[in-house]
């Protein structure tokens, strides 16, 4: 008998992406790469103006359109398709998927046009003739909270979605009672306090792939199947299901190749409701494409939270309490995860620090702007932002080194599992380890050395430093509506290959990677013999998606978890074969064999094959090698880690250049190094990019001033310096992976550590805080005010 | 996204093109790389009803040298223009200037007559077709001109072109002590500012110098009073910061959008053109 080769253990191993030679040949399959035989095309007609009452709607002209199946007006979608649902408890207002009488900002629906093909239906949308009374529009958040000069929904007085939520210290978890002596004390007795307005603005998700849905109802089998480009199919069933009146077991929902979903795409959009209905109504497959100036405006918007932070501290840099007033521009609707985005902040706002006292409060605004929701780190790097600037000014107002300040403050390994004053329990952590190496790889004494060598020619350097906790795999159930479980099936196939499914619908994560790494251990069998099944309920029976940094965290676990009922049913069959007991057999190199004499194994194929033919059956086994795990994490996991920055800017242009990007993060355990890299990048590369050149931008009208490429900037390979990662692994107890999640991270500490660098760079100006984008000419008018000797921008 | 209709034809020659573009009687527009046209139909901006594609004429694309100047077909791609070894030995810094617009895929389509006819207020050749003093070769269909730079951009998305016209090429006499400095707006990679500047140096001494501004006004104009500053001054370092000091001061209409205010812009006209001026000193050799 030929030896089996050794196969080497491939978790923890920099194995490239299985997904990759599909996606870079072009040969991926999106919703919009899918046709049906009869399907016709959906375009929506949309308001061109912010605010205003529809007065008419002539759709005649569209209709007689040679190629024009049907054209429906928001009044008339609403006799067959109710409002849409929200996925938090907040009150909100009712919102159609398409404007019945009033819109409420630009790009907000109004008609829709079903035709032979995208080309007709975009002509007919245009010849759909809508006039409105224009009503006054509001797009400052905080002169929205005056009621003035409108109100967007007349049940919200003072346009406030939720006028102030509680948290921290001395608030009951309910909310209900409030107890200020903690907080108050905190700050009675704080040498120092540092107070700033920092508004974290708002961006554009901007996936590469746009939105697309494909919508297929079978009248004669009342089943709908519908292809979405989303993060979470099972969630869209639900909806699908609920809205349609169709039950779940008649609707099958389809997450083909994702193409980046940064969190715009969990909600579940009015177009996917409105495709869906459609197909119901008229019996036919149709299909609805985003087209890149719609994105800008149909699609969630994230991040629009200002903060009012106030930070307490004696002169040695003990941080005392911690106040954050948060205000949050929603947009004009609440969408399925809107209204519980800032709360995240809020949960967040203990950071990595010791804080004996802390108050956040909440408030949510309605403008007339694109609705917002998640959005990459999805209200995590706001909080991150919010005290790692606080810490950054304190840092500088008692002239001690950044990290200094925040190692005397750090929550300490002895500590975990760590409550938080905001409600939270950390799982495992030591920041001290992370910031060590960060200033270790960056040579942070030698960089503030070449800082200052470049200070004295005149050049303007600057360091920044941030630390960052986020909250990822979200679980238990108690804490998501949609539970917080996730769900996999392992099957061994007759042939002895194993398929493989999970809830958690990846969109560039790379599971079908790290999955087939895991099993291949698990098994002891090539990873190629190993198939991972995503995106589709109809395959994947149950499921809840990838957001939140979790598919690795609690979709892994679920994995492992039926791979592992998998191989002891498995073992019983090879016992058998063997006679053997089941405990002394090991799975290796393809083989199972007994402990100890690999040479009277059998083919792990062999074993599989008899399995599915069991003669005999062995008493007490049912055929078949197919088994099924939910798993459900005790808690939430909390990833860190630590970003140094440095910048230059440009003293005559204001121009910033990022010089260096050092970071250390620690999401636990990895299982493919190079994976997590790569998702790291991507976090960094959209962190810098809020930092430094991203900002969605609205005229007093509600015209969106950004709603292209060439007026929002997506930042690209020229606008980074090489990135310097590196790791500490603190393995998270709440999962058996002991990994936390890492797609978000990047994000989180990358911004605050880079504004860091710029105030540094320009505190010859008297400069203390500057809000993001670094906007060359903000920062120029910093350098003109202070060589004007007027102070900066504080 | 969606363009409104339109037909589509190719051009095989110059004459075929012109012949082609007056069948349309005004509802055609001749398309090459497409960067500037498709965006603007995309967004229906523009509506042409023919488009004659005039990207494969043959001979209107290709860099030559000949009698002591530079020709350009008005066909080349903004690559081939930042790539060239003949521009970068005669004339690097409109290889610079090349290489500076938009992303690697505008410049393998764009092409450097569309950019011209286009001319987009914050489009970076205007600038430097102002410094090098360029000729822009036009053809119709009874006869051919050559237009001058400087009396080629008239105003916003207005140059000195007729409707029945097309651009066959530029020529110009290759400057070395050349430059051209851009402050990049971020998104679009057009410029914020732009300067294009070429000096013509004899014994040290500036006997000549030509500037172009972009970015920050309707359309691409000469700074003359940088000019006549730097005539007659000696090659210095000193003589370029005290021309470019005032640079753009006399300018009335100035852009203001998110990217920058019209204070911003006026200020950092001085700057680039300093910018622009000590790069062609360096190139003095």
């Amino acid at each position: 008998m030929a030896v089996a080769p050794v196969l080497p253990k491939l978790v923890g191993q920099r194995t490239k992406r299985r997904e990759d030679p599909r996606l870079i040949r072009g040969r991926g399959t999106y919703v919009d790469d899918i046709a049906l035989i009869g399907m016709q095309h959906i375009v929506f007609k949309r308001s061109d103006v912010a605010h205003g009452r529809i007065r008419s709607i002539d759709t005649s002209a569209a209709k007689a359109m040679d190629g024009v199946e049907a054209v429906f007006t928001g009044a008339e979608i609403a006799e067959f398709l109710g409002p849409m649902p929200i996925g938090t408890p907040f009150p909100s207002p009712e919102h159609r998927a398409v404007a019945v009488d009033t819109v409420r900002f630009a790009g907000e629906p109004v008609a829709v046009v079903v035709a032979a093909d995208r080309y007709i239906a975009r002509d007919a949308a245009d010849a759909i003739v809508v006039t409105y009374d224009t009503l006054p529009a509001v797009v400052d958040l905080e002169l929205a909270m005056t009621g003035k000069p409108t109100v967007i929904h007349p049940a919200f007085p003072n346009n406030l979605a939720i006028a102030l939520v509680p948290s921290g210290t001395g608030v009951s978890a309910d909310g209900s009672t409030v107890d200020d002596s903690a907080v108050d004390a905190a700050f009675a007795k704080a040498e120092v306090v540092i107070s700033q307005r920092m508004m974290n603005q708002r961006l554009a998700p901007s996936a590469m792939e746009p939105r697309g849905v494909v919508a297929h109802f079978e009248p004669g089998k009342e089943s709908m199947t519908i292809w979405s480009s989303t993060q979470n199919p099972h969630i869209l069933r639900s909806f699908i299901a609920a809205l349609t009146g169709l039950g779940q077991d008649r609707v099958r929902a389809i997450a083909p190749e994702v193409g980046g979903g940064f969190g715009a795409k969990i909600n579940i959009y009015g177009e996917e409701y409105v495709t869906a209905a459609i197909s119901k109504r008229l019996g036919i497959p149709v299909k609805w494409t985003e087209d890149r100036s719609e994105a800008f405006v149909a699609t969630t918007h994230g991040r629009d939270i200002l903060g009012y932070v106030d930070l307490a501290a004696k002169r040695d840099g003990t941080v005392l309490g911690l106040k954050i007033r948060l205000i949050a521009d929603i947009g004009a609707y609440n969408m399925l995860l809107t209204a519980a985005i800032p709360t995240l902040t809020m949960m967040m706002a203990n950071a990595t620090y010791n804080i004996p006292a802390i108050r956040t409060t909440l408030t949510e605004v309605f403008t007339n702007k694109t609705p917002t929701d998640a959005y990459r780190g999805a209200g995590r790097p706001e909080a991150t932002y919010f005290v790692e600037r606080a810490m950054d000014m304190l840092a500088r107002e008692l002239k001690m080194d950044p990290a200094e300040l925040r190692r005397k403050n750090f929550i300490k390994p002895s500590q975990f599992p760590f409550a938080t004053q905001m409600g939270a329990i950390y799982d495992s952590g030591d920041y001290e380890k992370a910031l060590d190496l960060a200033l270790k790889n960056a040579k942070w004494d030698q960089l503030k050395a070449e800082r200052d060598a470049a200070r004295a020619q005149g050049r303007l350097v600057g360091l920044g430093l941030s630390m960052y906790v986020e909250v990822c795999g979200i679980g238990p159930s108690a804490a998501l509506p949609t539970g917080g479980w996730e769900h996999s099936q392992v099957t061994i196939e007759r042939d002895g290959r194993i398929s493989a499914t999970t809830g958690a619908s990846p969109h560039g994560q790379g599971n079908e990677t790290t999955f087939a790494q895991m099993l291949a251990d698990q098994f002891g069998v090539p990873m190629d013999d190993i198939t991972i099944l995503h995106g589709d309920t109809g395959v994947v029976k149950q499921g809840i998606g990838t957001f939140g940094s979790r598919s690795q965290a609690v979709g892994g676990a679920a994995l492992q978890m039926a791979g592992a009922k998998v191989k002891t049913k498995m073992a019983k069959f090879a016992a058998a074969l063997l006679e053997a007991h089941e405990d002394d057999l090991v799975f290796e190199n393809g083989m199972i064999s007994v402990k100890g004499s690999p040479a009277s194994g059998k083919s792990f194929a062999s074993v599989a094959a008899y399995a599915y033919v069991p003669v005999p059956l062995p008493p007490g086994l049912e055929p078949g090698l197919s088994d099924e795990a939910f798993f459900e994490p005790s808690n939430n996991t909390y990833p860190f880690g630590c970003h140094i920055s440095m910048m230059e800017i440009d003293r005559q242009t204001g121009e910033p250049t990022l010089l260096r990007m050092v970071a250390v993060d620690d999401a636990g355990n990895l299982i493919n190094p190079l994976i997590v890299e790569g998702q790291i990048h991507g976090g960094l590369a959209q962190g810098i990019g809020q930092a430094m050149i991203e900002e969605v931008v609205y005229n007093e009208d509600g015209q969106l001033m950004t709603g292209s490429f060439m007026d929002y900037a997506i930042p690209r390979a020229i606008d980074f310096p090489r990135f310097e990662l590196d790791a500490t692994v603190t393995p998270t107890p709440v999962n058996p992976l002991g990994a936390k999640g890492v797609g978000e991270a990047g994000t989180l500490g990358s911004t605050p550590s880079i504004v860091a660098a710029a105030v540094d760079a320009l505190s010859g100006f008297g400069v203390k805080h500057i809000d993001m984008m670094l906007r060359p000419e903000k920062l120029w008018r910093i350098i003109q005010g202070g060589q004007q000797g007027q102070g900066g921008q504080s | 996204m969606i363009s409104t209709p339109f037909e589509y034809s190719r051009a095989t020659s110059l004459d075929d093109a012109l012949a082609k573009l007056g069948a349309t009687k005004g509802e055609g527009k001749f398309i090459a790389g497409g960067h500037s046209l498709v965006p603007l139909m995309k967004l229906r901006l523009s509506e042409p009803k023919i488009l004659i594609d005039i990207a494969r004429i043959p001979g209107l694309s290709g860099i030559r040298e000949k009698d002591g100047k530079i020709e350009i077909g008005a066909g080349t791609v903004h690559h081939d223009v930042a790539s060239s070894a003949l521009l970068q030995r005669a004339c690097p810094a409109l290889s610079d200037c090349a290489s500076e617009i938009g992303d690697p895929q505008v410049r393998n389509r764009g092409t450097l007559g569309g950019s011209l006819a286009h001319a987009d207020p914050a489009a970076d050749y205007p600038a430097m077709m102002l410094a090098l003093d360029a000729e822009i070769q036009v053809k119709g269909p009874a006869a051919s001109r050559v237009v001058k730079a400087s009396d080629f951009f008239q105003g916003l998305f207005t140059v000195n072109l007729a409707a029945d016209e097309i651009i066959t090429g530029i020529q110009f006499t290759p400057v070395k002590s050349a430059g051209y400095a851009k402050l990049h707006q971020r998104a679009s990679h057009f410029a914020i500012v732009g300067i294009g500047a070429a000096l013509n140096v004899k014994n040290g001494v500036i006997q000549s110098a030509r500037a172009g501004l972009t970015g920050a006004s309707s359309h691409a104009t000469r700074l003359t009073e940088v000019e006549k500053a730097l005539e007659g001054k000696p090659a210095t370092s000193a003589s370029v910061e005290a021309a470019a000091r005032g640079a753009g001061a006399a300018l009335e209409d100035i852009n203001s959008d998110i990217h920058g205010s019209a204070e911003y812009r006026r200020a950092m006209i001085p700057v680039f053109t300093e910018r622009a001026l000590k790069q062609a000193l360096a190139r003095i050799g």
